[in-house]
């Protein structure tokens, strides 16, 4: 166990942790104020101008003030775009570990708990998911998604389904996170405790084996939250992703991949530049978590 | 005689072992084999074995924790191992228990007053919020912890301080019986003179009645009243303390009793021959002591002793023992 | 010359960036050539780090700050790791609590035993094989020749203790240091186990270093007995005169704690409350917050080892003559 005191000491002791959080949260700032702090709406089609399309960034020559980094084809600030396109990535990051969360947690809990057939049958199902690639199924089901409705429809539900896909086919990973951990603390004298007072098995479950299986999750969560976004990018990147009016970073990554030959490196660049930063951020924080809540790391100074 | 405040008749624990899906033969370990035992209102009944006796197996299955394979078990007369939740929740209030390690049976993410406060909560839903509050300080008291305690994690107390607690948590639902499974064997020496002497000191003033399950014969001695000796999953004697104590009947008893490390010294002057445990899963059809037995004859392979009383009032499986 | 002494050793962990706890703080210790010392304390007291002080194997990022170790004159704390090898395993051997520690669960019985051997001995296989089954059949293994092809998980807790000792026995070591040795087992076979390495260290007149939490068995099996409390030893002597008249309180509040030696039903003496972490020391005596004869020299000054106790205001002190 770790006070909140001690983690707090430690995070501050930390150059990596203090630098990737510090990372983490200017980007989510940037996401999140967004619509305050961006210089235009890249959504607003009324803001948008095709003569300022491709602009190199301000300080180039024939750059424009009003667009920092530049602006894409369509003329849309690039700063602008990577703001908004961070907060949809983020989104669908975070939106994603929350399924994943949900639907792992609970079958893990539930199969850890149980144990018998009931445990092998979704330890088996939870191979067979694993067996699969994440990108394979998403690829398979957005191709259907984006054939079998018009292009309104999937911009409008396209978000959402990201979130599904990613987030159902990447339950195993929690699931067998907090088995293992379920496993490991059902035996132990406070949960017979427990049963001796004839608290039935779901409070046991939720109310005292859940909560000594969640430091373990929240160590997976972060890193699984890099590499929903990472998915999401992968998708984009290939068009399976999030439309080009609503960009992700990894379709604005996309979208401004043509140009590069062109000469408009910075379309793709700077997306590319913060796709990194952020994914940096995230796993190293989740590295350093898995370190801070490993007794067997642990100094002596806590 | 009272009616005994807990009775077992001819409980039996089997677990099947884990074996390959499509094996033939379905081997099983008895972790109890007939055990009748019947424990008086007031006394400190011990249960004193080897690791594999099955003494712990007794205490899990008496407090509901291990469903008996065969055999029954009675509560104040009533019928407890088949009982449904219901009609069982007013009797989980009367029976408690204390386990060996105080390092895992407190929840490390509940603090002390939730962790007291449960029992109350489940067992007696009607109590109102402030009597909850009021008993668990009570508790806290009684058990020599201070009410500040409350609000702090199990993480920040030492393990006499945690075995306390645990002592606390088993006495919140104000219970006529408690099972008390090895309670200081995990304890530092010194500590453990402190949490035998609160628990003498609850019995008088709670009038509770003690199934102390440990390995330690020194502590049965100074703390039991009656006292069973156990031996793969039998009952091997059954006497009171002074008797067994001042005339081991059993030979396994005696083995027992000689082999505790004695402050005069000299018992260990004598080379002893390895005993060894036989296969619980495939056990000899004789007494189970028979292999390590001095005495062991013919009629000790082949046929198993009976618990039979003796003149001095203790009850002994061996064929021998008089 | 002794065979083994150590003086004034202290040990020390990093506590922060800065600062250091000290887990030992300034222990003595002698032992004759066949002696047998029992080291008596409770969890944290520090007798673990004194074996593993002697062996140089206190773990990163603990140290051994201050003192000498000196084994046949010689201190062990200027040995290089090689010349240490030399000697662990060889000159002194160990007994563990887990036996699992120091065998390996995935080789032979035989395997392990010979390669013990070989590593400290030029010897054929056939003479390691031969001395081997010898030495299988001192600590009294039944059917010694086939143990060898045994792995460790093939046989009981006991049986697993017994071979350990046989392998501490290999190389005729001159002191055995015993952790815990009987700690995990059960009560009959601890007296197995416990007569066992008695009778061996008599029969082989090798010095033994037994360190353990039960106040019996040392009484069964040491000659002379040392008290830790907290990092330093509060009490030493002849284990008899100790046992039998206890000049440090907390000696005898450990002593009077036993169920043995009072009568049924009595109330126990209780020492009260627990020893203090190395890292929470009271000034002092580390011992008066608990004892009921501290006065105010006990809270501020730390009584010397004098007399073969650390106490202000012993008991049992013997009338001068």
């Amino acid at each position: 166990m770790i006070s909140l005191k001690g983690f707090i000491k430690r995070f501050l002791s930390d150059p990596v942790a203090i630098g990737a959080g510090v990372v983490l949260l200017i980007l989510v700032l940037m996401a999140v104020l967004a619509p305050f702090l961006a210089p235009q709406n890249p959504y607003d089609l009324m803001q948008l101008d095709i003569m300022n399309s491709e602009m190199p960034p301000s300080w180039k020559p024939g750059g424009d003030d009003r667009f920092l980094l530049g602006t894409d084809a369509q003329g849309r600030g690039v700063l602008s775009t990577i703001m908004y396109g961070t907060g949809i990535s983020l989104i669908i990051g975070i939106g994603a570990v929350i399924v994943q969360g949900i639907l792992g947690v609970t079958l893990g809990l539930i199969a850890g708990y149980r144990g018998g057939w009931v445990d092998a049958f979704l330890m088996r199902l939870a191979d067979i998911q694993m067996s699969l690639s994440t990108l394979m199924i998403a690829i398979i089901v957005l191709a259907i998604f984006s054939a079998t409705f018009d292009a309104n429809t999937y911009a409008d539900y396209a978000i959402f389904m990201l979130i599904l896909i990613i987030g159902v086919a990447e339950w195993p990973k929690f699931a067998r996170t907090v088995r293992s951990s379920v496993l490991g603390e059902r035996n132990k004298e406070y949960v017979d405790a427990a049963r001796v007072i004839g608290l039935p098995p779901r409070k046991i479950m939720w109310k005292h084996i859940l909560p000594n299986t969640l430091t373990p999750v929240l160590v997976i969560s972060t890193i699984q939250v890099a590499e929903a976004i990472m998915t999401e990018a992968a998708l984009s990147f290939l068009g399976l992703g999030m439309p080009v009016d609503r960009p992700s970073l990894g379709s604005l990554i996309r979208s401004g991949f043509e140009f590069i030959f062109s000469g408009s490196w910075w379309i793709t660049f700077y997306p590319a530049l913060v796709l990194v930063a952020l994914i940096l951020a995230l796993n190293l924080l989740g590295d350093w978590l898995r370190d801070v809540f490993n007794p067997k790391l642990r100094r002596g100074d806590d | 005689m009272t009616t005994p405040i807990v009775e077992t008749k001819g409980i039996e624990v089997r677990f099947p072992l884990p074996t390959h899906f499509l094996s033939r033969d379905k081997p099983v370990l008895h972790a109890l084999n007939t055990v009748d035992i019947a424990i008086q209102p007031g006394e400190t009944f011990c249960v004193v074995g080897e690791s594999g006796c099955g003494k712990t197996t007794l205490g899990r299955a008496i407090i509901g924790l291990q469903p008996p394979t065969a055999g029954e078990i009675y509560f104040n007369g009533q019928r407890i191992d088949q009982m449904d939740e219901a009609t069982r929740k007013p009797i989980r209030r009367d029976m408690q228990m204390v386990f060996q390690n105080p390092y895992a049976s407190l929840n490390p993410r509940r603090n002390v007053f939730e962790t007291l406060a449960e029992p109350i909560r489940h067992l007696m839903p009607e109590t109102p919020a402030s009597e909850v509050r009021e008993t668990v300080e009570n508790v806290l008291a009684v058990t020599g912890c201070d009410p500040s305690w409350q609000r702090k994690l199990p993480h920040e107390f030492s393990g006499g301080q945690r075995q306390r607690i645990a002592i606390a948590r088993a006495l919140v639902t104000n219970p006529a019986f408690i099972v008390a499974d090895e309670p200081i064997s995990a304890l530092d020496v010194s500590i453990q003179a402190q949490i035998l002497n609160l628990m003498t000191d609850l019995q008088s003033k709670w009038g509770l009645t003690y199934l102390f399950i440990t390995h330690d014969l020194s502590v049965v001695e100074h703390f039991g009243t009656r006292v069973a000796v156990m031996y793969l999953g039998r009952v091997m004697e059954l006497a009171k303390t002074e008797t067994l104590f001042d005339a081991p009947k059993h030979p396994y008893t005696q083995l027992l009793l000689d082999a505790i490390p004695k402050l005069e010294g000299g018992s260990f002057d004598t080379p002893r021959e390895p005993g060894e445990l036989p296969d619980p899963v495939n056990m000899p059809p004789g007494c189970p002591f028979a292999p390590r037995c001095a005495m062991a004859e013919a009629r000790c392979r082949a046929e198993r002793p009976e618990l039979r009383p003796l003149s001095n009032g203790a009850r002994v499986a061996c064929h021998f023992a008089e | 010359m002794p065979l083994l002494e150590i003086r004034d050793l202290h040990v020390a962990f990093p506590k922060g960036k800065k600062t250091e706890v000290e887990a030992l703080r300034g222990v003595n210790l002698t032992l004759e050539k066949g002696e047998r010392l029992g080291v008596v304390g409770e969890s944290g007291a520090g007798k673990s780090m004194l074996a593993f002080a002697i062996l140089n194997l206190i773990a990163d990022p603990g140290r051994v700050s201050q003192g000498s170790i000196t084994f046949h004159g010689e201190n062990l704390l200027d040995l290089s790791e090689r010349d240490i090898r030399s000697i662990r395993g060889n000159r002194i051997s160990m007994i563990f609590q887990d036996p699992m520690v120091t065998l390996n669960p995935v080789l032979s019985i035989g395997t392990q035993m010979i390669e013990t051997l070989k590593a400290h001995r030029r010897i054929s296989d056939k003479e390691a094989r031969k001395l081997c089954i010898e030495k299988l059949r001192e600590v009294a293994i039944p059917s010694a020749e086939s143990r060898l092809e045994a792995y460790p998980h093939e046989l009981s807790g006991g049986l697993r203790q017994r071979v350990v000792i046989a392998i501490a026995l290999l190389t005729d070591p001159e002191l055995i240091i015993a952790d815990e040795p009987t700690t995990a087992l059960d009560v009959t076979i601890q007296a197995e186990i416990m007569a066992l390495i008695l009778k061996l260290c008599r029969e082989k007149d090798v010095a033994l270093l037994l360190i353990t939490h039960d106040l019996g068995v040392v009484a069964e099996v040491t000659q002379r007995l040392m008290i830790m409390y907290a990092g330093l030893c509060v009490e030493t002597g002849q284990t008899r005169g100790i046992i039998d008249a206890p000049q440090h309180p907390y000696t005898y509040g450990l002593l009077k704690a036993l169920p043995q030696k009072v009568g049924r039903g009595a109330r126990l003496y209780q020492i009260p409350g627990s020893m203090p972490p190395i890292t929470a020391l009271p000034s002092g005596c580390a011992y008066h917050p608990r004892c009921d004869r501290a006065t105010d020299v006990c809270r501020s000054q730390i009584p010397p080892l004098e007399n073969g106790r650390a106490c202000f205001h012993p008991l049992n002190v013997p009338e001068a003559t």
